[in-house]
C-alpha cells in the first residue's frame, strides 16, 4: 500500500476509459493536495473532458481508482467499492459546466438553493426544523451569490442573465453543497471574449481561499498563473505532469512542445 | 320542440360529453407519461412491447376499439363491461393515453441531456431530476401539441355513440328521428364553445410559462 498523505485530498490511479474500441483514457494518474488547483490542458478530443466526466460519475470507467481523503469511490478491482452508492459520490465532486446548465425556470438563487434543500430532506431531522433548515440554506445561497458578486442578480432567470453572469451563478451552485473538489470543465469555451474575464477572476479568487479545484481549460495563460499543477494529455495519456514553469518553459515531451507552439502561433 | 326545450335536451347530452372528456383527460394524461417512460424504457423487451401497443392503438380506427372493447368481453369472457359509457371512456383512455405519449415522448426527449447531468452533478435522484428540472421544460414544449390533442378530443367524444352512449350528438339525432333537423346543426355551437374556452386556456397555460425559456 501506498503510505496515505494526509494532505492528498484526490487520488486518481490507472483510471482507463473506452469509448467502443478507441481508448479514450490510458491509465491516467495524478494526485490533488487540499488546497491545490489543477488545470488539464491539451488539445480538443485528448480526453480531458472524459476524464472530469469520471470523476464526476457521469460516466463509468472501465478501469483504475479513485480516492477522496483516503476514501476509495471507484477501484475496478475491489467489488464492494464498486458498488457503493453513485449519488454519494457524486456529492464529493462539484461540476462547472461548459454550457452552465443552468435551470431554465428558476432563479439565480433557487438554483443554487434547489438541490441543498431536496437533499436537506433526506435529513431524520428536516420535519422538526423544516423552518431553519430552510433559512440556513438560503442563506448560505445568498453568501455564495455574494461572493460570486450576483447578490442584485438573486431573483432573475437564468435568460435575463449574461452568459458570464450564468457560469458565476453555476459554480456559486456547484459549490451550494461543499464538494471536496470543484470540477471545472472548459469554463470560459462558451462566452464571448470580454465575459471570460469575470469567470476567471471568480475562479481566482477560490484559488486564494485555497478550494481544491480540478479546472479543463483552454486558456494558458490563466493556467499558468492559477494552478499549482499542470496536467498535460494527449491522446487519452497523460504526457505532462507536473508545476506549471516547468510544463510550459521547460517541457520534457515533443508533444507539449508542439502543442505550445500551436497555441502561441494563433 | 322549442329552441328552449332542444338548449335544454342537448345539454343534458353535452353532460355526458364533458364527463367523457373530463374523465378520458384525468386518466389519459398521466398514463400517457407512463406510456412514454415504457417506450424510452432501456430494457428493449418493454421498450418493443410498448411501440408495437402504441402502433396497434394509432393504427386502427378508435371507432373500431370503443365497438371492440364494449363487445369483446362479453363475447369471449361472457361478462360484459358494465355500461356502454365506462366501455367508452376505457377506448378513449387507451387511445388518447398513447397518443399522449408520443407527446410527451417528444417533449423529454427535446429537453438537453445537460440539465440531466446537472441535476446528476448535484446528487439529485432521477425521480427529482425529473420531477423539479425537467417536467415543467417538458410542459411548456408540450402546450401546442397538447392543445391540439385536447381538441380534438372533444370533437372525438361523438364516436361514443356507435355504441349508443347518449352523448350530445346522439341526443341531436334523436330528435331528428322525430322530424327535427335543425339541433344536429346547433350541437355545434356547444362544440365551438369548448373549444374556444380550451383556447383561451392553453394560451393562458403557454403566458404563464412565458417567464422563463427553455
Amino acid at each position: 500500500m501506498v503510505a496515505l498523505n494526509e494532505k492528498v485530498v484526490l487520488e486518481v490511479k490507472r483510471l482507463s476509459k473506452k469509448f467502443d474500441s478507441s481508448d479514450v483514457l490510458k491509465s491516467v494518474d495524478f494526485t490533488l493536495e487540499e488546497g491545490e488547483t489543477l488545470a488539464i490542458i491539451g488539445s480538443s478530443g485528448s480526453g480531458k473532458t472524459t476524464l472530469l466526466r469520471c470523476l464526476n460519475f457521469l460516466e463509468r470507467p472501465d478501469a483504475g481508482y479513485i480516492s477522496v481523503r483516503g476514501n476509495a469511490l471507484f477501484d475496478s478491482e475491489d467489488h464492494n467499492v464498486s458498488k457503493k452508492d453513485i449519488r454519494q459520490n457524486r456529492l464529493h465532486f462539484g461540476l462547472v459546466f461548459q454550457s452552465f446548465n443552468l435551470f431554465p425556470q428558476y432563479t439565480a438563487l433557487k438554483n443554487v438553493v434547489l438541490a441543498p434543500e431536496l437533499l436537506a430532506k433526506e435529513r431524520k431531522d428536516y420535519k422538526a426544523n423544516k423552518k431553519s433548515v430552510i433559512e440556513e440554506i438560503r442563506n448560505d445561497g445568498l453568501k455564495l451569490l455574494e461572493q460570486v458578486g450576483l447578490s442584485e442578480r438573486r431573483d432573475y432567470y437564468p435568460h435575463q442573465l449574461s452568459g458570464g453572469q450564468q457560469q458565476r451563478v453555476a459554480i456559486a451552485r456547484a459549490l451550494a453543497l461543499k464538494p471536496d473538489i470543484l470540477c471545472f470543465d472548459e469554463p470560459t469555451s462558451a462566452l464571448d471574449p470580454e465575459l471570460t474575464g469575470e469567470v476567471l477572476k471568480v475562479i481566482r479568487s477560490l484559488a486564494a481561499t485555497k478550494k481544491s479545484m480540478v479546472i479543463v481549460t483552454h486558456e494558458m495563460q490563466f493556467a499558468r498563473d492559477v494552478a499549482d499543477k499542470i496536467l498535460f494529455m494527449d491522446d487519452g495519456a497523460v504526457i505532462e505532469y507536473g508545476k506549471p514553469e516547468d510544463v510550459f518553459d521547460n517541457p520534457s515531451s515533443d508533444r507539449m512542445k508542439k502543442f505550445l507552439e500551436r497555441y502561441n502561433s494563433i | 320542440m322549442g329552441l328552449w326545450n332542444v338548449t335544454l335536451s342537448l345539454w343534458s347530452g353535452f353532460q355526458t360529453t364533458l364527463l367523457l372528456f373530463f374523465l378520458t383527460l384525468a386518466f389519459a394524461l398521466p398514463l400517457g407519461l407512463l406510456i412514454s417512460f415504457g417506450s424510452m424504457s432501456k430494457f428493449a423487451p418493454l421498450r418493443y412491447a410498448v411501440k408495437i401497443f402504441v402502433w396497434i392503438i394509432r393504427g386502427t380506427p378508435l371507432m373500431l376499439q370503443i365497438i371492440i372493447i364494449f363487445y369483446v368481453p362479453a363475447l369471449f369472457f361472457g361478462t360484459p363491461i358494465s355500461t356502454r359509457f365506462i366501455a367508452a371512456v376505457i377506448a378513449f383512455v387507451i387511445n388518447y393515453a398513447c397518443y399522449f405519449s408520443e407527446i410527451y415522448r417528444g417533449g423529454i426527449e427535446s429537453i438537453s441531456n445537460s440539465q440531466f447531468e446537472a441535476g446528476q452533478a448535484l446528487g439529485m435522484t432521477k425521480s427529482q431530476i425529473f420531477f423539479r428540472v425537467i417536467l415543467l421544460q417538458v410542459i411548456k414544449r408540450i402546450a401546442a401539441p397538447m392543445s391540439n390533442e385536447v381538441i380534438t378530443l372533444v370533437k372525438d367524444t361523438a364516436l361514443a355513440r356507435v355504441i349508443a352512449v347518449v352523448e350530445i350528438i346522439r341526443v341531436a339525432e334523436n330528435i331528428m328521428s322525430g322530424g327535427l333537423i335543425w339541433p344536429l346543426f346547433y350541437t355545434a355551437v356547444f362544440f365551438l364553445l369548448s373549444v374556444g374556452i380550451l383556447t383561451l386556456m392553453f394560451g393562458f397555460l403557454e403566458k404563464k410559462l412565458s417567464y422563463f425559456r427553455a
